[in-house]
C-alpha cells in the first residue's frame, strides 16, 4: 500500500524559504497572507498491505532517516 | 600520525584535505570509501570533507550519515577518536548525532562562496591550540545550508562548556550567533563551515587554515 510522509519544519524554526514564496505570493497581488511554511511529502510504495503495520513501519523510517527531528516534525497518512 | 578522509559520492574536498593533512604530518592521508564497514588500525584524526554528498538529497548529509562506514567513525568518536568535519562534513557530522543543533538553508537563501573573516573563540581544543584567543583569521566559505541553529538550552549549554571554536565577524548565513564551528562535550570532535584546507598554501592565498592542521598535530602527540 502507499503511505504518504508529510514532514514540516517546527513552527519555532525560521523558514526562509517559505518567506520567499510569501514575498513572491504578494509581489504577484495576494493580500493578507500570514505566513507561508514550504515542508515535503515523500510517498512510499510498500509491500505490506495492513495499514497499521505500514504505519509504523513508516514511523520506524521517519526517525531512523526522514525526518530530523530536532527541527522537523512529521505525519503519516495512506495515500488514497 | 596517521588521517583517514572519508569519501562519499559527492564529496568535492577530499584531496584538499588530504594535501592538508600531508603538509602538516608529513605522512600521506588514507582515502576511505563511503561502502567500507571498517576504519584502519590505528588511524589518529578521521575528517569528513566537504562537498554534497549523494546530491543534498533529503536533507544536506542525511544520507551520507547512514553509509556502512558512520557506525564505524561514530564508534571512534565514542572510543575518544578525533574527528573533523568541514562544510558538508559539518552536516554529516549532526545528522550522525555527533554534534547537537541543526544547520538549515542561507538566511539569504543564496550559495555564499567568499572569504570570511573567522574569530578564534577557544583555544582549548585539538584543533584550536595553536590559535590565539580571540584570533582573526581569513578563510573561504562555501554553502547554501550554514545556517546552524540551537534552542536557548543548547546554546546555554554550548557558551557555558566553551564548545563555540569559532565565529564568524560577520554573520554571512544567519547562524545564530555567529556561530562558524562547535566542538563535542569531550571536544575531539569539531564541526565547521568555512574551509580551513583551502587556505594551506602561499600560492592558494595564505597559509592560516594550517594552524588548525599543525593543532592537531600537537594535539595527538602531546596525547
Amino acid at each position: 500500500m502507499k503511505i504518504l510522509v508529510d514532514i514540516t519544519l517546527k513552527s519555532e524554526v525560521l523558514d526562509p524559504q517559505g518567506k520567499a514564496i510569501q514575498h513572491a505570493l504578494g509581489a504577484l497581488g495576494f493580500d493578507g497572507i500570514d505566513g507561508v511554511r514550504q515542508g515535503k511529502v515523500i510517498e512510499l510504495d510498500l509491500a505490506e498491505t495492513d495499514r497499521a503495520a505500514a504505519e509504523i513501519t513508516a514511523q520506524k523510517m521517519c526517525e531512523k532517516l526522514l525526518a530530523n527531528t530536532v527541527i522537523e516534525n512529521y505525519t503519516i497518512r495512506p495515500a488514497l | 600520525m596517521k588521517s583517514a578522509v572519508i569519501v562519499f559520492p559527492g564529496s568535492n574536498c577530499d584531496r584538499d584535505l588530504a594535501v592538508a593533512f600531508e603538509r602538516s604530518f608529513g605522512v600521506k592521508s588514507q582515502m576511505i570509501w563511503h561502502k567500507d564497514a571498517s576504519l584502519p588500525d590505528n588511524i589518529d584524526i578521521v575528517a569528513i570533507p566537504g562537498g554534497f554528498s549523494f546530491g543534498d538529497y533529503l536533507r544536506c548529509g542525511a544520507i551520507a550519515a547512514r553509509a556502512p562506514i558512520m557506525q564505524s567513525v561514530i564508534n571512534f568518536a565514542n572510543r575518544g577518536g578525533h574527528v573533523l568535519g568541514i562544510c558538508n562534513g559539518f552536516q554529516v557530522l549532526i545528522e550522525s548525532g555527533l554534534l547537537p543543533g541543526a544547520l538549515m538553508r542561507n538566511s539569504g537563501l543564496k550559495f555564499v562562496c567568499k572569504d570570511q573573516v573567522l574569530m578564534t573563540e577557544t583555544t582549548n581544543s585539538p584543533f584550536t591550540n595553536a590559535f590565539g584567543k580571540g584570533q582573526k583569521f581569513t578563510v573561504p566559505i562555501a554553502h547554501h545550508d550554514g545556517n546552524y541553529i540551537a534552542d536557548d538550552n543548547l546554546l546555554a549549554k554550548l557558551n557555558g562548556e566553551d564548545r563555540v571554536a569559532f565565529r564568524y565577524v560577520e554573520n554571512p548565513n544567519g547562524s545564530v550567533e555567529n556561530i562558524a564551528g562547535i566542538l563535542s562535550e569531550n571536544r575531539r570532535v569539531l564541526g565547521m563551515m568555512p574551509h580551513p584546507e583551502r587556505l594551506n598554501d602561499p600560492a592558494l592565498g595564505g597559509v592560516d587554515g594550517a594552524r588548525l592542521f599543525d593543532s592537531l598535530l600537537g594535539a595527538v602527540i602531546a596525547n
